[in-house]
């Protein structure tokens, strides 16, 4: 899922200090599961900024809400009237529903409350790792399930670089090599000679982000 | 011939090769690389030129191999997939052999995250085994990546990469190997080596997949100039090992910079008895000077010179 912090809260102070009315939107999906943007959070930074500016005498009223998934339109405009009643909006879904909020509620400033970091996966409760780069052409079929381009820093795709040790990545040692995962795990499935092959340049520039901003249509599903 | 280079005709002479390094100048004083330049003419049989070595930003490989040139020394122009696309690397190939550059090493490159621009979006288009590809489908093929586009001209390269036993996984690093040697490397400069055992075992893997009659391989040597250098290397350099008993003898020496030339020297002389071994590559870092005792010493002068 999308994996998000919280942006420090000066920050967003500074966004806001224009205003004396907001709405706070939260998110029910993926920010609620890391704990960033869900409506526990919302009600925190919610507490946190009125108490903020209640102390240096500019009290700021803030709404809350936390839509189910601030991404899809039918719930982004469940916010409809509450935004018509604000100056502005700070959201703290990831930041695809900050823009879906934009494209719906054209002439309320929005702010964005979290800084949106990764696709990951939870390793144990409050520790997120990355493991998805949305890079357009799946070759975990080729890695034995592990992918190199999000977790190897080199983004190799032939093996491991010089700075594997003991497991580890030079670049951050807390780091597991991607490649020492990728070769452990294909010696016990017994298909170590997927890592001879040699794996061709990718298609970056068609397949990946660096295409521009990518887009699915579904002819079958549109209405 | 592939390319022609010095390099090459040594190595396919079958005459035990000697490279070294140069790194350039943080700007573009000149003088830096005349320095290095007049300390390792003749002393070996070509230099290679980094490529922003440990994302330091320096002056470019591609300026300073032409100066080297210029200066009458061969040079290995190291090339880094970490800072250029496909369509930068292609160009500087280009230009860097329009330029006479006949020694070309590809590499992915130190991560950025050492270096002094931290802030930097790194590039990776390619891997080192993906630019060796590319490398050599524009000399032998005659055209770009992807196989289409004619190239005006002949690009005339001797491809080299580097290779280290000492990184893991160990039992990798050979069938590493034999992917740089399938996509077409010619030769190869490892990593340097103070644990002789297990380069000796990586070695006989090597030898038992082939791999060494289809690339030359030159083994890496950096002379330790201090006990704290060799401490400092072994603790925080992944992908070194040196074993305690050379730390301890670097440590314990009296003058420790001679012991350390004593050690690579003996170092050389037991590299040139494994089979399949047909150079070394002399990392002296920031100690060009060095360069010269050490060949001599190791029975490694004068170099040939060949038409």
């Amino acid at each position: 899922m999308i994996k998000a912090e919280q942006k420090p809260v000066d920050e967003i102070l500074k966004y806001l200090e224009p205003y004396n009315k907001i709405l706070l939107a939260g998110c029910g999906a993926c920010v609620t599961v890391c704990h960033a943007g869900g409506e526990k959070e919302v009600s925190l930074l919610a507490s946190t900024l009125r108490m903020a500016r209640q102390k240096i005498g500019k009290p700021l009223e803030v709404i809350e809400a936390t839509p189910t998934r601030q991404c899809e339109p039918e719930f982004a405009l469940e916010l409809s009237e509450r935004v018509a009643n604000v100056e502005a909006v700070v959201s703290i879904s990831c930041g695809v529903g900050v823009q879906t909020v934009v494209r719906h509620f054209l002439k309320t400033p929005i702010f964005p409350g979290v800084n949106t970091t990764f696709l990951g996966e939870t390793m144990v409760h409050g520790v997120w790792e990355e493991r998805c780069q949305a890079c357009g052409n799946c070759v975990l079929e080729k890695t034995g399930g592990i992918c190199p381009i999000a977790r190897c820093a080199k983004q190799l795709f032939n093996g491991p670089c010089g700075g594997s040790s003991k497991g580890k990545c030079e670049i951050k040692r807390e780091t597991d090599c991607a490649w020492q995962l990728i070769y452990d795990r294909l010696k016990a499935l017994g298909q170590l000679h997927k890592m001879e092959e040699i794996i061709p340049a990718k298609r970056w520039g068609v397949e990946s982000r660096d295409s521009g901003p990518r887009r699915i249509v579904r002819e079958d599903l549109k209405v | 011939m592939k390319a022609g280079s010095n390099l090459e005709k040594v190595l396919s002479k079958g005459l035990f090769a000697v490279t070294g390094e140069l790194g350039p100048p943080k700007g573009n004083d000149i003088s830096v690389i005349k320095r290095k330049a007049d300390l390792l003419r003749g002393v070996v049989d070509a230099v290679n030129v980094t490529d922003n070595q440990t994302a330091i930003v320096r002056m470019s490989s591609i300026a300073a191999s032409n100066f080297l040139i210029q200066m009458g020394l061969e040079p290995v122009m190291q090339m880094t997939t970490r800072d250029r696309n496909r369509i930068a690397i292609q160009s500087d190939i280009f230009g860097a052999t329009a330029l006479g550059i006949k020694n070309m090493l590809c590499l992915t490159g130190d991560h950025h995250t050492f270096g002094n621009q931290v802030d930097a979006k790194n590039v990776h288009d390619l891997d080192s085994i993906q630019l060796i590809d590319c490398v050599r489908t524009m000399r032998d093929n005659k055209t770009l990546m992807g196989g289409q586009e004619k190239i005006e001209g002949e690009i005339k390269l001797f491809i080299g990469a580097a290779e280290n036993p000492f990184g893991d996984p160990f039992e990798f690093r050979a069938i590493r190997l034999a992917k740089k040697a399938a996509a077409g490397v010619d030769f190869i400069q490892t990593q340097c080596i103070y644990d002789m055992n297990r380069f000796k075992e990586w070695m006989k893997m090597v030898r038992d997949r082939g791999v060494h009659e289809k690339c030359h391989i030159l083994a890496g040597v950096t002379p330790l100039k201090s006990g704290g250098m060799a401490r400092y290397m072994a603790k925080n350099v992944s992908g070194i090992i040196i074993p305690d008993e050379i730390i301890d003898r670097i440590v314990k020496a009296k003058k420790p910079a001679e012991e350390g030339i004593r050690l690579c020297v003996e170092q050389i002389q037991e590299l040139k008895e494994i089979d399949g071994v047909h150079g070394v590559h002399i990392m002296a870092i920031e100690w060009e000077q060095m360069v010269s005792r050490i060949t001599e010493m190791a029975g490694l002068s004068p170099r040939p010179a060949l038409e």
